[in-house]
């Protein structure tokens, strides 16, 4: 990689900021459907909630409620989280395709991995910012308590999880290069694995040994277990150190690696003419 | 006159494979079928001046076009733009290039300002004096004073297609890669956009490439014409030279009299 000056710098700063402005102006144009996403996490999180106190009414062991409670609810919340700025930064390129507006920013003199990391750094903090809401409302409809819980540890794990989060957002805006057709659909079918395979409703220890390695290479894996820790089992942030280290490592092997195979996914696009809007 | 080479083609060639099924084969077995976008093509345009590629759908145009715009990969030969090759130097490439297509390319729910504050964040011209810029061209389109802060999709083709070469000048590319910015507009949008080009021409040092199936527009605008059809090409000269070449009183003939076909007919066809 080619050393950069400032006016460079300043130039992709600039560039980085307009793509995560312009991803801020079309959620706003858009508002409406981003109302009834937010609407669509908050009710998948409660339901999860329900499910909870649906067992113990039921007659299973009620003796650990609030702590299962919590434990489905972290993990709904967290997906809710994970998901959305996994489908943000897939759909990002193929929202591009079906504007029509790919190839202006295939064109524009910026380097890939600004173009996405605006892309990425604006999922993380709207994703953020829904996940709080829904978070918000869940505190007081629970009855949640987190009096034992060390907050600080659950968000420095949560900002660890960030890196390792960019490096499969730029894996996940591959699918849509790849297949302009299809690219969604794959994004869904490898969010619906991740979800599988990361112990998000369930430990690692119930999957089957294939789906337990899956679960042991994926960053969710130890960002749901870390925050689980630190909300439920009042683990303070020097013993999420090792946590905090994998996930900074497992970033910086993800997002260079998302953004080799990114390079092939647009060489292989350009010579194959996939990048126009019609594929 | 200078002399500086803007765009130089050795060899380019490209062809798309695209996998189709046969009329009474079973529906799991398909071939693979190649279709030539453009065969082995040599060319040289010196910087400044309006070069004018015709030819009708599928001649080849907008793949020549995406290629100096570093959007597609030629399979044989180079290219490059500026001495700069498109594959290999396609990020220094970028910094000399922009292009107006067909359908202008803009995110049609934000307003005209925040497309025109992405470009100019991309292209690294977006100072404290962008806006009154912006406004400065817009009132020069002849737009209303109220049009950068509508939505683009309120816009009419006409108007949009003033605000993309807008957009595309106020990055200040040294090559300009027009493909057919007229098509489909209204006699009367067409005009306004052609005199704009004219005139944004005359006041800067900027290399145009025009991709039309307007010949009237190619003869007004160009400075030298290059006629493709299949891939290839037909003939080269300025409008004046093929005519007297030919024998033919306008290009029109003059393609007539070279491919069989009249590119007035599939530009009726194509709008």
């Amino acid at each position: 990689m080619t050393r950069l000056e400032l006016p460079a710098l300043r130039h992709e700063a600039d560039a980085l900021w307009g793509f995560a402005e312009r991803q801020f102006n079309l959620v706003k144009r858009y508002w409406a459907w981003e109302v009834l996403w937010l609407f669509y996490s908050l009710v998948s999180v409660l339901s999860i909630g329900y499910l909870a106190s649906g067992l113990s009414l039921a007659g299973f062991s009620a003796r650990d409620f609030h702590r299962t409670q919590l434990y489905l609810l972290v993990g709904s919340l967290l997906w809710s989280y994970l998901s959305s700025v996994f489908t943000d930064v897939s759909f990002a390129i193929s929202w591009e395709r079906w504007e029509g507006t790919i190839e202006y920013t295939f064109m524009a003199p910026v380097r890939r991995l600004t173009h996405l990391l605006g892309i990425c750094l604006f999922a993380i903090v709207y994703g953020l910012l829904r996940s709080a809401i829904v978070l918000a409302i869940a505190i007081p409809l629970f009855k949640l308590d987190l009096s034992r819980s060390d907050l600080l540890a659950a968000s420095a794990v949560l900002a660890a999880a960030t890196v390792p989060l960019v490096g499969i957002g730029i894996l996940a805006a591959v699918l849509p290069l790849l297949s302009p057709e299809k690219g969604d659909q794959m994004a869904m079918a490898v969010q619906g694995f991740l979800l599988l395979v990361s112990g998000v409703y369930y430990p690692l220890s119930v999957l089957p040994g294939p789906f337990q390695v899956a679960g042991r290479l994926s960053p969710l894996t130890y960002t749901l277990s870390g925050i689980r820790d630190c909300l439920l089992n009042g683990h303070h942030l020097g013993d999420m150190l090792p946590t905090l280290g994998l996930l900074l490592a497992m970033g910086a092997v993800l997002i260079p690696g998302g953004l080799v195979v990114f390079g092939w996914a647009e060489g292989r696009a350009k010579q194959l003419g996939l990048l126009k809007r019609s594929g | 006159m200078n002399e500086k080479t803007a765009v130089s083609l050795s060899g380019v060639a490209k062809g798309f494979r695209t996998w189709k099924r046969g009329p009474n084969g079973a529906w799991w077995r398909r071939r693979r079928d190649l279709k030539v976008a453009l065969e082995p093509l040599d060319l040289n345009v010196p910087a400044g001046g309006v070069t004018g590629i015709i030819g009708p759908n599928g001649s080849g145009k907008s793949t020549l076009i995406r290629i100096l715009g570093t959007l597609l990969t030629p399979d044989s030969g180079s290219a490059s733009v500026f001495g700069l090759d498109v594959v290999a130097q396609a990020p220094s490439v970028r910094r000399h290039i922009n292009r107006v297509s067909v359908e202008a390319s803009f995110f049609k729910e934000l307003s005209c300002w925040e497309n025109m504050l992405y470009a100019a964040r991309l292209y690294g011209s977006a100072d404290s004096g962008a806006r009154r810029r912006v406004e400065q061209l817009m009132e020069r389109l002849g737009l209303p004073g109220d049009t950068l802060d509508r939505p683009m999709k309120q816009l009419s083709r006409g108007q949009q297609q003033k605000v993309a070469i807008a957009r595309s000048f106020m990055t200040t590319p040294s090559l300009l890669l027009l493909d057919e910015p007229t098509t489909g507009l209204d006699p009367r949008s067409k005009r306004e956009v052609q005199e704009l080009l004219r005139s944004l021409r005359r006041e800067r040092e900027v290399t145009v490439l025009l991709c039309t199936h307007d010949l009237d527009e190619a003869a007004a605008l160009s400075d030298r014409v290059i006629m493709l059809d299949y891939g290839k090409v037909l003939a080269d000269g300025t409008p004046a030279e093929l005519c007297e070449r030919f024998g033919q009183p306008d290009l029109e003939e003059v393609f007539m009299q070279l491919s069989g076909r009249s590119l007035a007919e599939d530009e009726e066809e194509s709008e």
